[in-house]
């Protein structure tokens, strides 16, 4: 049995690195990847799990790393932002005008991207299911979905 | 941001899992099980719970375990509701998890923390009720089988220490014509001022109902209401809302009146579909 008791140091695998992360048990995934490795395009919103600014992904899916506890994270492969390399989602977000003030853009890049992944072949009502896990105050929702829809298109 | 200190367990078996819960409860820890961990990180940010370890039970096989075999459907607790959208072995508990939360949140809430948590609508539960759903309970240093209207009846029947292994359904269940729908005051992404899923299974409709009572239920008083021949529809309505087993919710998600209203409305097209079945909604 793992455990966890006080703080250690544990390794985490962040877009394919191995890191070491000193972590209470309570440390959510969101502030570690923040605070101690730097990667800070994962973004604290509603740290509530309703907002999806800090969607990473998590052997390939989305979850909203305010409610992950950094402990869980381990033997998993963690993917922020930062571990796209010119995916074809970011380059479709630049060319729709996927992004007004960008605070939302990095979670909804990770949920477009491992949409893109998993059904590339996906329909409207698949792509709306995915989306509506996070939220743009800007309200670029009509561009966010011209950019995934020109990925999904031309996969 | 969650502001108290405990400590992580990931046992690698239900008997480590059953011994760290002993141990730990012994030592005064107040032991949490742990599974997608959503809703115990959320209300732990705001205080409302507080607890000195959890226990994790992802790592335990028989907990993971997702397999449709000849005659059972089987589901490990620790199963994401994700998982269970793609697979679609079940088509009415695609839907039903398919509706709880959002998507991404569905790709952490596990089935048995969606039974096993506070938050009082446990959508994926309904289809567990109208499939007369077996669970498999880790009890002490045993594993025990219990039909589903035994462990939960209102609420769920757990003893301290113990923790749910799996779900079992047999596969005669998994393609019976269905009826889904959740109903929430205005967001698609909120909890139901009423979910409703139905079952047609030899001729008889059986109904599962959330967020109308403070718990979800099955009530076959109420599926023999609607069942009656002869009845015209609003008289069955009328009978089955005398045979609700509690007070209709009240609350800001929607008052009871409004409730009422839905649920009427909500069989009204119950009805309706019933003509056309096998269906989805």
């Amino acid at each position: 049995m793992f455990k966890l008791e006080g703080k250690n140091v544990i390794t985490l695998t962040v877009n394919g690195e191995k890191r070491d992360v000193a972590i209470e048990p309570a440390d959510i995934l969101l502030t570690v990847l923040r605070d101690q490795l730097g990667l800070t395009g994962a973004k604290p919103g509603c740290l509530n799990g309703d907002c999806g600014a800090c969607t990473v992904l998590i052997d390939g899916w989305p979850v909203k790393s305010c409610l992950m506890l950094a402990a869980e994270a381990m033997g998993h492969q963690i993917t922020t932002i930062e571990g796209l390399k010119n995916a074809p989602i970011q380059k479709a977000f630049v060319e729709n005008w996927g992004f007004q003030c960008g605070y939302c853009t990095s979670g909804f890049l990770m949920v477009c991207h491992s949409l893109a992944a998993i059904h590339p072949d996906a329909d409207e009502y698949v792509m709306e299911e995915w989306l509506q896990s996070n939220i743009c105050r800007c309200t670029s929702y009509e561009e966010i979905r011209h950019a995934i829809r020109s990925i999904i298109t031309s996969a | 941001m969650i502001p108290f200190t405990f400590d992580y367990y990931r046992p690698d078996t239900i008997t480590e899992a059953v011994r760290a819960y002993k141990e730990l409860e012994g030592a005064g820890r107040f032991p949490i099980y742990y599974s997608g961990g959503s809703e115990i990180i959320s209300m732990a940010r705001v205080n409302n719970i507080h607890t000195k370890a959890v226990i994790d039970l992802k790592a335990i096989p028989e907990c993971t375990v997702f397999e449709n075999n000849a005659n059972e459907l089987v589901m490990g607790s620790a199963v994401t509701l994700s998982a269970i959208s793609e697979a679609n072995y079940y088509p009415l508990l695609t839907k039903a998890c398919g509706r709880i939360a959002d998507h991404t949140m569905q790709c952490k809430i596990t089935l048995g923390g969606n039974i096993c948590g506070t938050i009082r609508y446990k959508e994926a539960l309904l289809p567990l009720l109208l499939s007369d759903a077996s669970v498999i309970i880790a009890s002490g240093n045993k594993l025990a089988t219990i039909p589903i209207h035994e462990i939960y009846n209102h609420r769920l029947n757990l003893k301290k220490g113990d923790f749910i292994v799996q779900f079992i359904i047999k596969n005669k269940y998994l393609s019976l014509p269905y009826f889904h729908i959740k109903k929430t005051k205005n967001e698609k992404i909120d909890y139901p001022a009423l979910t409703l899923a139905a079952i047609l299974d030899e001729g008889r409709v059986r109904l599962a109902f959330s967020g109308l009572c403070a718990f979800p239920f099955q009530s076959p008083k109420i599926d023999t209401a609607w069942n009656q021949e002869g009845l015209a529809a609003d008289a069955k309505i009328h009978e089955m809302i005398n045979h609700l087993p509690g007070p209709v919710l009240n609350d800001v998600y929607g008052s009871d009146t409004y409730r009422l209203f839905v649920l009427k409305t909500t069989l009204l097209n119950l009805e309706k579909e019933l003509e056309k079945m096998p269906c989805s909604n």
